[in-house]
């Protein structure tokens, strides 16, 4: 079984290119419609406890399912797994990096690059803005979080916690009717 | 010492940062490039970028590669364990109450407080992003296209990194 557990997440972590979110679907057809590991509500429960703990979301969901099907042990192993194979590539790729963009045409290909992952944060503002079920009011924290990271240069950190402080306050003044949004 | 700083700089990053990938940019950005001028931005986009072309989640890939650039191997060890750590105990703490703790009205109020302010953090990562590396009328033209074609076509990020990359050989 911690064998097995390796061994999924490891393949999961090796053939998923991109990260996050798009690791999710192959975690749930290897773990719940292939094994049958865990069911599909659990699979729900897992996913929003992965998201809404810091880090990365597939490394929460290995772990997670590993202490589910076998403890401490299983969730060091899947953890494990899952890490195992974008490590070894990154570090084979980092060591050669170095050399490789000394060549003229890879530099010019990293130029190109560069706006393009500008674009790709820049969109992905856009598509968690949209998927996010964020009410309207609240907006006023994602302005007030902008203009204090990229002007003021408060930390980050800082800005986590204090919009967590203000969400309860926020619950406490209006009460319980909204607790549910 | 060196080592012991980058877990500590990293299991700092992975503590905070919800939401994974991006989410954990704003972080990186504050304690490798601004305060400790391990890198700077320029070559963290490239990171990213590699980051987003390799298998696995970005903020492991891009942890790993960080710490590799400032001490070799034993960094990309350090780094690795150190944005893996705080989310391992605290999903583990999780998993072996099994309380929906995500059920509780103060954790719900805490997150809709959270997740707009996280929208912000990412919102200025990509705010700084762009102003470093987008600079002439070739970058504004890759940056428009990039997100156009994001936007329109819905395309995988790994196929608009590699036109943006033959653009680049094109243009530059």
């Amino acid at each position: 079984m911690l064998f097995n557990l390796f061994y999924v997440f490891a393949k999961i972590g090796a053939f998923t290119l991109g990260g996050g979110y798009a690791m999710v679907p192959l975690i749930q057809s290897e773990v719940v419609d292939k094994r049958k590991w865990i069911d599909k509500e659990e699979f729900v429960d897992i996913l929003a406890v992965a998201q809404s703990t810091p880090g990365a979301l597939a490394i929460n969901m290995a772990t997670f399912i590993g202490y589910r099907k076998k403890g401490i042990l299983g969730s060091i192993f899947a953890t494990l797994g899952c890490v195992c194979p974008s490590f070894f590539s990154i570090l084979i790729i980092a060591m050669f990096f170095t050399r490789f963009m000394n060549y003229k045409i890879v530099e010019r290909a990293f130029c190109g690059i560069r706006p393009a992952v500008a674009a790709l944060i820049a969109f992905s503002v856009f598509k968690i803005a949209k998927s996010s079920s964020i009410k309207s009011f609240y907006y006023i924290f994602t302005a007030a979080a902008f203009i204090l990271v990229a002007f003021v240069k408060l930390d980050p950190i800082l800005i986590i916690i204090i919009s967590a402080v203000l969400g309860i306050l926020i619950l406490k003044i209006r009460g319980e009717k909204d607790a549910d949004n | 010492m060196l080592i012991i700083r980058l877990f500590l700089i990293f299991a700092k990053i992975g503590a905070f940062s919800i939401g994974g990938g991006y989410a954990m940019l704003p972080f990186i950005q504050r304690e490798i490039i601004d305060n400790n001028h391990y890198l700077n931005l320029k070559e963290f986009s490239d990171i990213l970028a590699i980051s987003q072309m390799t298998p696995g989640p970005i903020a492991i890939n891009s942890a790993t590669f960080v710490g590799y650039k400032i001490a070799g191997v034993l960094g990309s060890v350090a780094a690795t364990l150190g944005i893996v750590l705080p989310s391992f105990i605290m999903i583990i703490i999780i998993a072996s109450f099994f309380v929906k703790f995500y059920d509780k009205k103060e954790v719900k109020a805490a997150f809709s407080g959270i997740r707009p302010a996280v929208l912000g953090l990412l919102a200025a990562a990509a705010y700084s992003v762009t102003i470093t590396n987008v600079i002439d009328l070739k970058s504004i033209f890759i940056f428009i296209l990039s997100f156009g074609i994001l936007f329109i076509k819905k395309m995988d990020p790994i196929i608009v990194l590699i036109i943006s990359a033959v653009l680049g050989i094109i243009l530059y």
